[in-house]
């Protein structure tokens, strides 16, 4: 059998349940490929042991980025390019500069991170993902098992697990 | 799980399941725009095309059709500028400080009030790029682009340079962050769209919705990035009006030459959005039978703030008066005199009332959770802060530092039309907004709902 292809689809009512269940069912060694939620369920990270996020990092660079392209912009332009006297101050002065610094920093750190968080999740507008249980957007919690990568285990074993764990639904689902 | 103190009020109504939050939002994105939508469409397009009609004109003859003269070179267009920057403050103030401070009970208000910010910031921008004239070169004179003068660059060290900067930046990352809200309730209506069989909208939502799925670590990144884009939209929002106060600020003009400008400002920004999220949200939350998600303990906590912003405002005006008598600095002191009792002294007396009085009422707990009241109220603010922007700019600049280039200041029909032009632009995105996005943030809601109906349970236990 195919990794990727064939799952058991677990559908939880309660995100609370589902936090419980997820516990239960990584405790028998079962690997969940993920869950889908229709809003936030906090501690959900903390059960499926995924990593935090380094999008913070990426934002910090991309903010960088914009910091130092808005002074080397500014004193470039104004101090060497075409130096002109203003109010009898100095071509390239920071104080001034700092205003249009700070919106460059901000606008890349902006930009950059939710670039990063679309590239690094996959998304684009002309993508149609693969969709486990179409109430996993309204109100139901879907969690995601491939079958292929637990070979060790049966279907009737993971249905069994699922169900005890607290799924009010367990289905099959497969994938061309 | 998430804890509410069961001190709070609960902040939805009516027993709501999540599911019930997909149907409630949803289905006006589903179902066919209502008669009255139809008809206030109809109104704000006539009412934009009137005033474009306006702007074309001006942008044929030149500037010299608005009541513009030598003396007074601003008038009703940086007034109209300031005054929808000054809106669209609310907005962000909801979704990014309000998140920051965990304050719940923005997540029925923020996406109204993030889209608000955005069409404001946009009709705030047609004035200064129709005060340029001449449309097609403006962006040589606020943008540092490579030109054939030398290139000779933009100033720098302006802050009406800064203040494109700003303006431009607040308006992207705003787009942004209240693009991203939208996406996983995008997500919800490609759902049900499968489901109920409409093909052409599953697409198109899809598309919006950038393929989302909703993967556990998706959310937690997702979580992440709405935090971030937070923290960095704070001091960005609080930048913005800052540097709008410094294009007066840094001139030299009696009456405008004032250090408290940018808290003051920020002030009156976060009051008059306030003000016009509340007139927005009345309306909708009637129109779309929303009144249990945007419930009346969400509106007093709104008018709760105009007390507050209201009253720094009054504070600033206050201070401005006793700064000018105190500082003896003559020229500053007959600005202040002119204000109160020259010409234009029903100007000041319409901001001071509408501005310094009518919020106080919301002291009486009757007032601020009267709908009636608020609605009036907030329309009553939003008059008063148009005239503050009115005194701050006309009555310092039409008593020149020569009495002979003293003048008055009246519009012509082309400062009314392009002000009307904003008008129904906004009042188009709006209901354009209305109709095709969720008006709710689901995705948020649903994540205290539970917590709202657990309380609901324990109070019939008890």
């Amino acid at each position: 059998m195919d990794a990727d292809k064939h799952f058991i689809v677990g559908v939880f009512d309660d995100e609370e349940v589902l936090l419980k269940g997820i516990g239960k069912i990584r405790g028998n060694g079962v690997k969940i490929h993920d869950v889908y939620s229709p809003f936030p369920v906090h501690g959900i990270d903390d059960a499926l042991s995924i990593k935090r996020s380094r999008l913070p990092i990426a934002a910090f660079m991309f903010g960088m980025t914009g910091t130092a392209l808005a002074l080397l912009m500014q004193i470039w332009m104004l101090g060497y390019d075409w130096p002109m006297i203003i109010g009898g101050k100095n071509h390239a002065s920071l104080p001034p500069f700092i205003p249009v610094t700070f919106e460059l920093t901000v606008l890349l750190a902006a930009l950059g991170m939710v670039g990063t968080f679309f590239i690094a999740s996959d998304m684009k507008p002309y993508k149609w993902p693969r969709q486990f249980d179409l109430r996993s957007t309204e109100d139901k919690h879907v969690m995601a098992i491939d079958l292929a990568i637990n070979s060790g285990k049966t279907k009737d074993e993971l249905r069994s697990l699922l169900r005890d764990s607290g799924a009010s639904e367990v289905n099959e689902k497969s994938f061309e | 799980m998430q804890v509410a103190s069961s001190l709070r009020e609960a902040l939805i109504t009516g027993g709501k399941t999540v599911k019930d939050v997909s149907h409630d939002i949803s289905r006006h994105v589903e179902n066919k725009p209502t008669k009255l939508w139809w008809a206030a469409m109809a109104i704000s397009v006539a009412v934009m095309a009137y005033g474009f009609y306006c702007l074309c004109y001006l942008l044929w003859e030149g500037v010299g059709v608005w009541g513009l003269n030598k003396t007074v070179g601003w008038a009703w267009d940086i007034t109209n500028f300031v005054w929808w920057v000054g809106i669209g403050h609310a907005g962000t103030l909801i979704s990014a400080i309000l998140l920051l401070f965990r304050q719940r009970w923005r997540m029925s208000i923020n996406r109204a009030a993030e889209a608000m910010t955005i069409f404001a910031v946009i009709c705030a921008a047609t004035f200064p790029f129709a005060h340029m004239g001449r449309l097609w070169l403006g962006f040589y004179w606020v943008f540092p682009l490579p030109n054939t003068w030398g290139s000779l660059w933009a100033n720098f060290n302006s802050p009406l340079l800064w203040d494109v900067f700003a303006i431009s930046t607040y308006f992207t990352v705003s787009l942004v962050f209240w693009y991203m809200g939208l996406i996983p309730d995008f997500a919800v209506i490609r759902d049900r769209a499968v489901v109920q069989g409409a093909k052409i909208r599953a697409q198109v939502y899809n598309a919006l919705s950038f393929g989302w799925q909703g993967g556990a670590k998706t959310w937690m990144r997702y979580e992440s990035v709405a935090l971030i884009l937070a923290g960095l939209s704070t001091p960005l929002v609080l930048s913005v009006h800052t540097i709008v106060s410094m294009d007066f600020a840094t001139s030299v003009i009696p009456g405008w030459h004032t250090t408290i400008f940018p808290p003051y400002f920020v002030a009156g920004a976060i009051f008059s959005g306030f003000a016009m999220v509340l007139t927005l949200l009345l309306i909708t939350r009637k129109v779309f039978k929303l009144e249990d998600y945007i419930t009346i303990y969400h509106i007093e906590l709104m008018n709760i703030i105009i007390i507050i912003t209201g009253s720094i405002v009054g504070i600033a005006y206050i201070t401005e008066l006793f700064i000018a008598w105190y500082s003896g600095v003559e020229y500053e002191g007959y600005a202040f005199y002119n204000r109160v009792s020259g010409p234009f002294a029903w100007s000041y007396w319409s901001m001071m009332t509408c501005n310094v009085i009518s919020p106080q009422l919301f002291w009486v707990k009757k007032i601020r959770t009267s709908l009636v009241a608020t609605f009036v109220l907030s329309i009553v603010v939003n008059i008063g802060m148009w005239f503050e922007r009115f005194v701050i700019i006309v009555t310092s600049l039409h008593r020149d530092y020569i009495p002979s280039s003293w003048t008055m200041f009246s519009p012509t029909m082309y400062d009314i039309g392009e002000y009307l032009f904003t008008f129904g632009f906004f009042f188009t995105a709006f209901l354009l907004f209305a109709k095709f996005f969720p008006v709710i943030n689901m995705a948020e809601v649903k994540s205290i709902v539970k917590v709202a109906s657990l309380e609901k349970k324990e109070n019939a236990s008890h």
